[in-house]
């Protein structure tokens, strides 16, 4: 692999990849803290708007981070990717400025009204600023999402003179239907990640004896979002993005999956280590015919493994790609399993007090972060080793005259930043989490403060 | 249409120096025209609610940019390769030095992150200037429309210019002395007491400074690319655009001293709008410039499809709306001098 184009990719799969651990939990929270404003509204519950600002201290601080990591990745495409730039960008030059425009401009202007404007704003104009910055968060996502659709399945595009694609059509590109099931399993995938982290801190404190009225709140809240959005993240969107791989990128799918050989009535494998050199699954554990009931809805359906392709429109790394795959999947059953459990004895009036469940909840949070990171992964490892599907190779992309050098140069650079601000943002988050909620309503509720 | 969208990426890179501007600016004077922790906990909070929106406009300037012009972007930006993630650096260096910094109550956590902000600002303005000045000095573009320039050579106008030789030096020099003003205005008209006072006293030693280097650029400019005038004579209007930044610079030197803080601080608005739509002006219909004209890229050769860009017009008419409204809420929100309060920053 020429040693250019592998340190432009992991240059711009680190720094994405450090950046996406913000806003999976910005737009989780998002919708988490809207949720907590209205109920507060509406039962006029002191408990739940002091809820929702502890939470908002929680999202500023990740806020600040995702937008710091985040300026990065637009400049990159010019900087890292710039034959790329030069091909595409007649084209998603359309959503990455509108995201800028539309998304960036709302959630900026009204993050300061939402941290800032408690005392000064009435709690309606307040819940407007929430959720504001809510609506600018998920339009952002559906920019990106749009963007990388196009990346995915191109359309909406013609072939100028000059070799580059250009907009044909607005709405085929904007609507592209890629963009609809990605978007609806990415964010059903952040949702997660907010649920489980305020699942998790509801537990800790639950378990440690304090803020327990709060905490009552977290875990309810946490655990009947989590349950809901991790059963739509496997059903229906997951189920309806793995039928788009099945019919517009089948050699993705085979790679997925580990699928070597083209087969009627094909396995699904649950664990087991790809075998590229002989072309087959080491120590398989796999369910017969399921492959083909998922991909095609017939259990003697045939699916086409890899030796259906040519080799050189296989993605480039298979193992990574497969194991990415069956991570995010693996771990999406198994936060249905836990928050089904955790329903259930919410139900039954039994959860508060399950210190067994609660310890569980407590160490899931880092766990929707690994799966929302190796479901990125599968689906952009899986797209190669096309940068633009079946239109621009990965290798045709980057920028020819930044050398190896340059670029390791700028990503190590990164590397140390980004060690940093991940250092500060623990330690930052770990103290509002020690300091709790009550800590936060007392210096916004006392009545002296607010004459000052 | 490629014109149209040139004048629109131009207000929006001047917005985005005139808003984030001025906080940068207060970066560059925070060290030393707010002593206590009262005061630079004021300068934050003058800046706090809006510095995020302000930044904004860099990313949709870029987002834009990148719309209209797509093969410019690729090509300023791969060959402004190094400077531009050093760039990076410093904006999150610099969003963090601000955000953070309140979190602990403590003197050590806070003069860290009050170094980081304030010489991240710093540096920031200088490579801000820096960069204009190489897209006005012009760029080694091969024929392919690519180029990689190094950080340095040998400081001299030659066929391998780096990113710093004397002349984009200079223009760093100017944007720093420029914005340090700007943002003293900013501060001054944000607060009162010493702070207040102090900052006026920034914004008075910078203006002979700026006056000075506002004429050595124009010479300098001159000097290195006699072709800036031509734009000039063809069209008569342009004329405005000096007078216009020479009353800003006179408006300046006399609301200053007389405490009208806002009408100093309007007429510092103007002065860069005006200095860098004049430079628009003079460029147009170059985007950038070679050291080799054959290979200088335009508005022409750049630009994204015809109905690409019609399509944009629309959304981003719509855009600029709602834009606007935001801002004029959220400044009107965060109005009058600052108040300290027990919370942020």
């Amino acid at each position: 692999m020429d040693s250019a184009l592998f340190v432009h990719r992991l240059h711009f799969a680190f720094t994405a990849t450090f950046h996406y651990l913000f806003p999976q939990l910005t737009m989780g929270l998002a919708l988490l803290i809207v949720v907590l404003k209205t109920i507060g509204l509406r039962r006029n519950d002191p408990l739940y708007h002091e809820a929702a600002r502890f939470w908002g201290k929680i999202f500023g601080i990740n806020f600040v981070l995702g937008v710091v990591t985040g300026i990065p990745l637009e400049f990159q495409f010019g900087t890292n990717w710039s034959n790329f730039s030069r091909f595409a960008g007649g084209v998603i030059g359309q959503t990455l400025a509108m995201e800028g425009m539309f998304a960036f401009f709302l959630e900026s202007s009204l993050i300061g009204l939402f941290l800032f404007g408690e005392k000064r704003l009435s709690p309606k104009a307040h819940w407007w600023s929430a959720f504001g910055v809510f609506v600018g968060s998920w339009l952002s996502g559906y920019f990106i999402i749009a963007t990388d659709a196009f990346m995915q399945h191109p359309v909406g595009y013609y072939t100028a003179s000059d070799g580059s694609l250009q907009l044909a059509s607005f709405w085929d590109f904007v609507l592209n239907p890629w963009a609809g099931w990605q978007y609806a399993h990415n964010m059903c995938g952040a949702a997660i990640t907010g649920a489980f982290i305020m699942t998790s801190v509801g537990a800790f404190y639950l378990l440690s004896g304090k803020w327990t009225a709060h905490a009552r709140i977290f875990v309810k809240a946490g655990v009947i979002a989590g349950c809901l959005f991790s059963v739509m993240q496997l059903f229906p969107t997951g189920d309806r993005q793995g039928k788009m791989v099945t019919d517009l990128q089948p050699v993705t799918l085979a790679a997925m999956e580990g699928l070597f050989h083209s087969q009627a009535g094909a396995p699904l494998v649950i664990v087991g280590q790809p075998n590229e050199q002989q072309g087959k699954i080491d120590n398989p554990l796999q369910v017969p015919g399921m492959l083909s009931i998922l991909s095609y809805r017939r259990w003697s359906a045939n699916v086409r493994g890899l030796d259906a392709f040519p080799k050189q429109d296989w993605p480039d790394n298979i193992p990574l790609l497969y194991y990415s795959y069956h991570i995010m999947v693996g771990l999406g059953t198994l936060f249905i399993a836990v928050t089904v459990v955790a329903l259930l004895l919410l139900w039954r009036g039994k959860l508060f007090h399950a210190r067994w469940m609660l310890w569980i909840l407590m160490l899931a949070a880092p766990f929707p972060y690994i799966a929302n990171t190796a479901g990125w992964m599968t689906a952009e490892l899986g797209r190669q080793p096309w940068l633009v599907y079946g239109l621009m190779r990965t290798e045709n992309g980057y920028s020819k005259l930044v050398s190896a050098g340059n670029g390791m140069f700028t990503l190590l650079g990164f590397m140390g930043l980004y060690m940093v601000l991940g250092i500060v943002g623990i330690f930052l988050l770990w103290r509002e989490i020690e300091h709790g909620p009550a800590v936060a309503a007392m210096s916004n509720l006392d009545p002296a403060m607010e004459a000052r | 249409m490629a014109t149209l969208w040139f004048w629109i990426v131009a207000a929006m890179i001047a917005t985005y120096v005139v808003l984030d501007g001025f906080d940068l600016g207060a970066g560059a004077i925070y060290l030393f025209a707010a002593k206590t922790n009262d005061e630079r906990r004021r300068v934050l909070r003058a800046i706090g609610p809006v510095w995020d929106g302000n930044e904004v406009w860099l990313i949709a300037a870029g987002g834009t940019l990148y719309f209209a012009f797509p093969q410019l972007y690729a090509s300023s930006f791969s060959g402004f390769y190094l400077p531009l993630m050093m760039v990076l650096w410093l904006l999150i260096l610099r969003g963090i030095g601000i955000e953070f910094r309140a979190h602990i109550e403590n003197p050590v956590w806070q003069d860290f992150f009050d170094a980081i902000f304030s010489i991240s600002s710093i540096l920031l303005a200088v490579f801000f200037g820096a960069a204009l000045g190489n897209v006005v000095r012009g760029v080694p573009l091969d024929a392919t429309g690519y180029f990689f320039e190094p950080l340095w050579t040998n400081f001299k106008l030659s066929a391998h210019p780096g990113i710093l030789d004397w002349y984009t030096v200079l223009m760093g020099g100017m944007a720093l002395v420029t914005l340090t003003a700007h943002g003293s205005y900013y501060v001054a008209l944000k607060t009162d007491q010493d702070l207040g006072r102090r900052a006026r006293g920034v914004a008075l030693l910078c203006w002979p400074l700026q006056f000075f280097l506002t004429f050595s650029a124009f010479v300098a400019t001159y000097f290195i690319r006699p072709g800036i005038m031509v734009n000039y004579e063809e069209y008569k209007i342009g004329i405005l655009i000096p007078v216009v930044v020479v009353a800003s610079l006179a408006v300046m030197l006399w609301a200053n001293p007389k405490g009208k803080e806002k009408l100093a601080f309007i007429a510092s608005s103007l002065y860069i709008t005006f200095m860098l739509v004049g430079a628009a002006f003079a460029l147009y219909p170059v985007v950038l410039a070679a050291r080799d004209h054959e290979h200088d890229l335009t508005i022409y050769n750049t630009a994204a499809g015809n109905h690409g860009l019609s399509v944009g017009l629309i959304w981003w008419m719509f855009a600029a709306v709602l834009a606007l409204a935001y801002f004029v809420f959220v400044y009107r929100m965060f109005r009058g001098k600052v108040q300290l309060e027990e919370e942020h920053y």
